[in-house]
């Protein structure tokens, strides 16, 4: 069900658009030496079509149902705070970038939301409806990297720029990278090579793994760079790699199989409600008193849903957590602007989306203009950015921004101080020695026009 | 010699513990898949309607099953609330609906039921929402169960029980009741039963009432095994299908076998490779209509 009561544009606007267009056109062939002389360029996806009024639009689709709804919901609530600090000239916008100011180059940012299902097909038709009747300059979302891989695809060849937003495979910005997009969030092999050294720590070397994989290109990639990480500095070994499709319920033949292999840690693989009920059933089946589980890349909500009694003492893999209010001012203005108007605080998904319309900001600003090009090329200077996780840049040749990877550790149930307070933060691991060399997965950026 | 490779790669899988733990398993998902599909079964062999809202009927045994539980805390009174609920379902879909499409095309029936489950789910979705819901088990179902070669929860154990009391109830209804003997004559010849002064009509409303009660009690009984959705019918439905057939169209003994047959094919070839396990029930649901082209237990079709 896509939800189009969100597209804040009427009928109206569309209207006077349509006719400002037709306007516009006759004006530049009529006065070819007039105001357009100043942006002559041949036009590149939706601009300058999309850019003639005093608003843009951003094109935003999350799984709103299925699998991964709870995570493409915070996504959107993410999404949404972003884009209403941006259009109220809120100070937190303006300390994380000094170059944002009121809107973005002084227009109003509307937007409209649909649901992906977490479906590449039904994603790629709705940006594709973005782009096409609402004209948007920039699209965003997602929770499967299926859906980012395949955006990043669209994107490159309509040419408007997309900002992925949970999407933990490799390929994202590895083999399937393009010009066109550029991912906020940790991935496979970062979050592979943050979380060995602390596997290896506390659980010593030479231990038995069993998988519980998703079968699509996040769920290999991270299986890949985990298998190679814990291999490489510890000597564990795989004992079975269980591959369940996206959206499975019941893992009751999978956890049988995880019982039987002798392994003595569990990888959980799983993202969104596949985590949860695998970590659910994982207890049922009394594979958690045998064995230890670990999770390389977090699925926002899981503490909250599996309940704390099973995430105590679980080593994690994640993008942000709120209590590194303590480290980084930003978080904590961003916590408790979130706080303030959902009553709890916010976890990564939306963070990075709230993250990805800053930085979004950012570039439109420096770049002075929509021009797609020009905005590439500003991401690509590699600015520093004050982020909730403190100081972050882009890297030019794959478009992947180096940022710190958050290991978090389950606390005790009696050691919560509140009902969001899941974690103790381990480590905040340096992002930039994680990283692979920006060619080591394949990445070919593609062309500006 | 191809598979070679494939059993050395999953060798420390293959063992004996393995092996009767996935039995064990596949009982516990056959038992779930024979009643479901017994409820089909019993539909179709009665009305000659394929319900493909069968699904959603089970979506809607555990949503108000669900909202029973929230409202009283009680296990027992869920099940209740949900078995009503969908029998109360059912009776009005009979009337509401089905009954204008006995005499229209398969074609028809199919698309209907199919129409119909749809909108049950978005119904749901409407009001409920689409992030999955659950109950827990009753208390003195909880916990895990020690075989010794393996553990198992222990909730999914007494579900066999509880499905098995309740095929029991529903085989006593079919073949020890006034009501089944007509049922069953009704299968055989439906103008001959109305002409002999009985009114099928009515038994055919039951008959509606029943198959979606045995879904939707089902769908309450698999909450606390398997988080509800709205969507959660879709796949079910599709397996309880594939059930109907090798087990034989209208056959109830047939679901019942065939429902068994399935669960441990899902999950004996699990142990292989769950990756396959699909594929497999869809591969034994082809070689039955092969060699019993009626399916295990059904017979040529109703006229």
């Amino acid at each position: 069900m896509r939800d189009w009561s969100e597209v804040h544009v009427s009928r109206r606007t569309l209207l006077r658009t349509g006719v400002g267009l037709a306007g516009a056109q006759l004006m530049s062939s009529l006065l070819p030496d007039s105001a357009f002389a100043a942006d002559n360029r041949e036009p590149v996806g939706t601009y300058p079509e999309g850019v003639v009024g005093n608003s843009v639009f951003v094109g935003i689709c999350a799984p709103r149902t299925g699998t991964y709804a709870a995570q493409g919901e915070d996504e959107i609530k993410g999404y949404l705070l972003a884009i209403e600090h941006l259009n109220s000239g809120h100070p937190l916008m303006h300390r994380i970038s000094p170059s944002i100011r009121k809107g973005v180059l002084g227009k109003e940012v509307k937007y409209g939301v649909a649901d992906s299902e977490a479906k590449p097909n039904t994603a790629v038709q709705a940006h594709s409806r973005f782009i096409s009747e609402n004209k948007a300059i920039m699209i965003t979302g997602s929770v499967s990297s299926a859906v980012a891989v395949a955006i990043n695809k669209l994107a490159q060849s309509r040419k408007v720029i997309y900002l992925p937003c949970i999407s933990g495979s490799n390929d994202t910005t590895g083999k399937d990278c393009v010009r066109y997009s550029f991912r906020e969030c940790f991935y496979a092999e970062t979050a592979a090579n943050a979380i060995t050294p602390v596997l290896i720590r506390s659980l010593g070397k030479n231990r038995k793994i069993a998988f519980l994989t998703p079968d699509y290109t996040y769920g290999h990639t991270v299986r890949q760079s985990m298998q190679d990480a814990l291999g490489k500095q510890g000597g564990w070994t795989v004992v079975t790699n269980q591959i369940s499709p996206l959206g499975t319920t019941d893992f009751s033949s999978y956890l049988l199989n995880v019982a039987n292999s002798g392994a003595d840690v569990i990888i959980n693989i799983n993202f969104g409600r596949d985590a949860v009920l695998s970590t659910k059933q994982a207890k049922q089946f009394g594979l958690l008193d045998k064995m230890t589980l670990a999770v390389p890349y977090n699925t926002p909500f899981l503490a909250k849903e599996v309940g704390a009694d099973i995430m105590q003492g679980v080593y994690a893999g994640t993008d942000y957590w709120w209590t590194l209010q303590d480290r980084f001012p930003i978080a904590r203005s961003f916590n408790e602007e979130f706080f303030r108007k959902h009553g709890y605080m916010p976890e990564w998904g939306a963070n990075a989306a709230y993250m990805q319309i800053a930085m979004w900001a950012d570039a439109v600003e420096r770049a002075g203009g929509f021009y797609p090009p020009d905005v590439i090329k500003a991401y690509e200077q590699g600015v520093t950015i004050n982020s909730t996780v403190g100081q972050v840049h882009f890297r030019a040749a794959d478009h992947q921004l180096v940022r710190p990877v958050v290991i978090v550790k389950g606390k005790a149930p009696g050691a919560m101080k509140n009902k969001d307070d899941f974690y103790d933060v381990v480590e905040v691991v340096d992002g930039g020695p994680l990283m692979q060399k920006p060619d080591a997965f394949g990445c070919h950026l593609g062309s500006y026009t | 010699m191809f598979l070679f490779p494939f059993f050395v790669r999953k060798r420390n899988l293959l063992n004996w513990a393995n092996f009767i733990s996935q039995c064990i398993n596949g009982l516990v998902l056959g038992a779930l898949l024979a009643l479901i599909s017994s409820g089909l079964t019993i539909i179709y062999g009665t009305l000659g309607v394929m319900n493909l809202a069968h699904g959603a009927l089970f979506m809607l045994g555990g949503y108000a099953g669900w909202l029973t539980y929230a409202h009283t805390q009680s296990f027992a009174l869920a099940v209740l609330g949900g078995s009503l609920f969908t029998l109360l379902a059912g009776l009005v879909i009979e009337r509401g609906l089905i009954r204008f499409f006995y005499q229209r095309p398969h074609e028809d029936q199919i698309l209907v039921t199919f129409g119909l489950g749809i909108v049950l789910v978005e119904l749901v979705r409407l009001a409920f929402g689409s992030l999955s819901q659950s109950i827990p088990a009753p208390s003195w179902a909880t916990g895990i169960t020690s075989f010794g070669f393996m553990l198992y929860p222990t909730y999914r154990l007494v579900v066999v029980g509880i499905v098995s009391l309740m095929l029991t109830l529903l085989w006593a209804v079919l073949y020890r009741t006034r009501l089944g003997m007509i049922v069953r004559a009704g299968i055989e010849d439906a103008v001959m039963v109305d002409m002999l002064g009985i009114n099928v009509q009515r038994v055919f409303m039951a008959v509606f009432g029943i198959g979606a009660m045995a879904a939707g009690f089902a769908g309450i009984i698999n909450t606390p095994v398997t988080p509800i959705t709205p969507d959660i019918g879709s796949d079910i439905l599709v397996e309880a299908l594939v059930v109907v057939v090798i087990g034989g169209v209208g056959s109830f003994p047939g679901a019942v076998l065939g429902g068994l047959v399935a669960g441990e094919i899902l999950s004996i070839t699990a142990m292989f490779d769950p990756a396959y396990s699909q594929v497999m029930l869809f591969v034994v649901m082809t070689l039955v209509l092969f060699i019993r082209p009626y399916g295990l237990l059904g017979h040529r079709g109703r006229a």
